[in-house]
């Protein structure tokens, strides 16, 4: 199996027809292929064990990433937005890789592993003029099609693997061949080196819907762009989403009339952002989409009709839904398990497990799959008794006070009922007594007084156990988030840990 | 059958990829499915000559194959010589 089928498929069938409009500059699906051969024709030649791109995205990336299938060579994009030394980390794990993108700063952080550089504009170029006499022929090589390093957000960065057999049995899965209309057209704004902007990729050119990519994300570019490109359908992380609702808000020229879906995913979606954004654009689509890299993308969808219900509903159970992340998808198989492993009934609280063909759960020497496959996501969540699921965090997130587990979800909902209050987020740090002990962050909404310890404290012991009241409570300008919108925990705790 | 395996047609330009094989005959047309498609084909059984369609999944009764068509032709599909069917999928909405 092979991903470039995917593209193979889509150019078989309408060569001339645009499949990615980037810079301005217009590509078919028939020229991709042309310039993904020669891209395999000029990897296979390098020599080189992994294709690298440090770069923001362009169509240097869709070109990478099927040259690279083509030459059976993992994809690896990386996070341009690391620091010097981690991204040097990651360089010297690689080598030797052919690295696209930013030559200079790859040359001067990994010197020395054998690695060849090219420039994005030198890589295109070289690849369409291979593209004449390349052979077209896809090699198997050890079958793994992209690896991603995972954002680390609570450890060091893992080497996920994704195989051809897992990406291809998500979109076989969740797609349907050339089933978009002439006009469609998906803006694409997640960076490369998320597993987002590469099922993007696959998602629309199998569907032949036209990417028009958007290299580095800004609001008003994007407002910008949905005008010019008539856009239909786009993916944005909750971050994202509230960046373009403010420019909205603040007068900025905005052309949606076009626009008739949008999906988020990627961060949890706050419930007045997503109530707000119902109420802004009721006539899009909105999709909640969760998954992780390790399982390619979407395993669990929360679609447009179900939008509309939960959101009009005056059930609190089905409004509660709004915040759940949907039911899994048909092709996967999901559980919530108890620390032993044993399943739970709808209700209880637990880890999440996932089965299906496009979990990967394998890491570069190690797989996290138990014996019957199954992969635990290391997410804390429920469901409900429909199916719907709840997440509540990372099950390593847990905090342990003296033997009991807490969740941080269940205080931080609790904060979140303080009218004073934005944003909180409760962790667990060291304690002499009780191994763990509660502290909680929280942000101030503006214009609003900050509540005082002995308020709040009094709010958690009156709704909820006197275990989870906090010990040490911190008032901070911003929550720490990555550029993705997923809350940096560990930044929170470490905010405690300088503080004792 | 490895999925995987792609098999091209001995009487039309139909080829296919497998997704879930086990023991029988893939054919098309009437006729059976290889990895290298003959120099001349061979003519077309009318009883097999619905036509295949690209992107489209094709299962048999048990469960057992899913082949999806990759490139198009004018022969349909069978497992020893019984016909197999278009695999209907609910579609989902786009979520990336």
């Amino acid at each position: 199996m092979n991903i470039a089928l995917i593209l193979q498929m889509a150019a078989d069938t309408d060569p001339q027809r645009i499949g990615l409009v980037c810079d301005k500059r217009h590509w078919s699906y028939g020229e991709l292929l042309q310039a993904a051969r020669g891209a395999a024709e000029n990897i296979a030649e390098s020599g080189c064990g992994h294709i690298a791109l440090l770069d923001e995205s362009s169509e240097a990336a869709p070109i990478a990433l099927f040259g690279a299938a083509l030459a059976g060579i993992p994809y690896v994009p990386l996070n341009y937005r690391l620091a010097d030394a981690d991204l040097a980390a990651l360089l010297a794990r690689i080598a030797p890789a052919c690295v696209i993108g930013d030559v200079e700063r790859a040359r001067r952080l990994a010197p020395d592993g054998g690695h060849s550089f090219h420039s994005r504009e030198a890589f295109v170029a070289a690849a369409e003029a291979s593209s004449a006499t390349a052979s077209g022929e896809e090699r198997e090589g050890e079958g793994i099609a992209a690896q991603i390093f995972t954002s680390g957000t609570t450890a060091a960065p893992k080497a996920a693997l994704l195989r051809h057999s897992n990406l291809l049995g998500y979109i076989l899965g969740t797609v349907e061949f050339a089933s978009a209309a002439e006009d469609d057209c998906q803006l694409v704004c997640v960076p490369p080196y998320h597993i987002a902007g590469i099922s993007a990729l696959l998602s629309s050119f199998y569907s032949l819907r036209k990417i028009a990519l958007l290299p580095a994300f800004d609001p008003d570019d994007w407002l910008q762009l949905v005008a010019a490109e008539r856009v239909t359908n786009a993916f944005v992380v909750p971050t994202m989403l509230a960046r373009i609702i403010e420019r909205i808000d603040a007068g900025a020229p905005a052309d949606l009339s076009s626009l008739r879906a949008i999906a988020y995913g990627g961060g949890r979606m706050p419930p007045e952002l997503i109530e707000r954004a119902l109420d802004l654009f009721p006539e899009t689509d909105f999709t909640n989409a969760y998954g992780l890299t390790e399982t390619s993308s979407t395993i669990a969808l929360l679609g447009p009709q179900e939008h509309r219900i939960a959101h009009t509903s005056n059930d609190p159970a089905v409004r509660a839904r709004l915040g759940s992340v949907g039911r899994p998808l048909p092709t996967i198989e999901l559980e919530i398990r108890d620390e032993d492993g044993k399943p739970l009934p709808a209700g209880e609280s637990g880890e999440v497990y996932v089965r299906g063909e496009q979990v990967s759960g394998e890491y570069r020497g190690k797989s996290a799959l138990d014996a019957e496959g199954w992969f635990p996501t290391r997410d804390a969540g429920w469901l409900d008794d429909e199916g719907y699921l709840f997440l509540a965090g990372r099950a390593d997130d847990v905090i342990v006070r003296g033997g009991e587990n807490i969740s941080p979800g269940e205080i931080e909902e609790v904060l979140m009922t303080h009218p004073a209050i934005a944003e909180a987020v409760a962790v667990g740090v060291p304690s002499a007594e009780w191994g763990e002990a509660v502290a909680i962050a929280i942000v101030i909404r503006p214009g609003h007084e900050t509540p005082d310890n002995a308020a709040l404290r009094s709010l958690i012991k009156d709704r909820l156990r006197s275990s989870r009241v906090p010990e040490h409570i911190a008032v901070l300008d911003a929550m720490p988030y990555n550029e993705m919108g997923k809350l940096l925990r560990r930044e929170v705790r470490a905010h405690f840990d300088r503080r004792s | 059958m490895k999925p995987g395996t792609k098999l091209k047609s001995a009487v039309c330009d139909t080829e296919v990829m497998v997704i879930r094989g086990g023991d029988g005959e893939v054919m098309c047309g009437g006729a059976a499915m290889s990895e290298q498609a003959p120099a001349e084909k061979a003519a077309i059984d009318p009883a097999f000559a619905e036509g295949t369609l690209i992107g489209k999944r094709y299962v048999d009764s048990g469960g057992v194959f899913e082949l999806l068509c990759v490139k198009p032709g004018k022969g349909s599909l069978a497992i020893d010589g019984v016909s197999l069917q278009l695999k209907e999928a609910k579609p989902l909405p786009s979520s990336d």
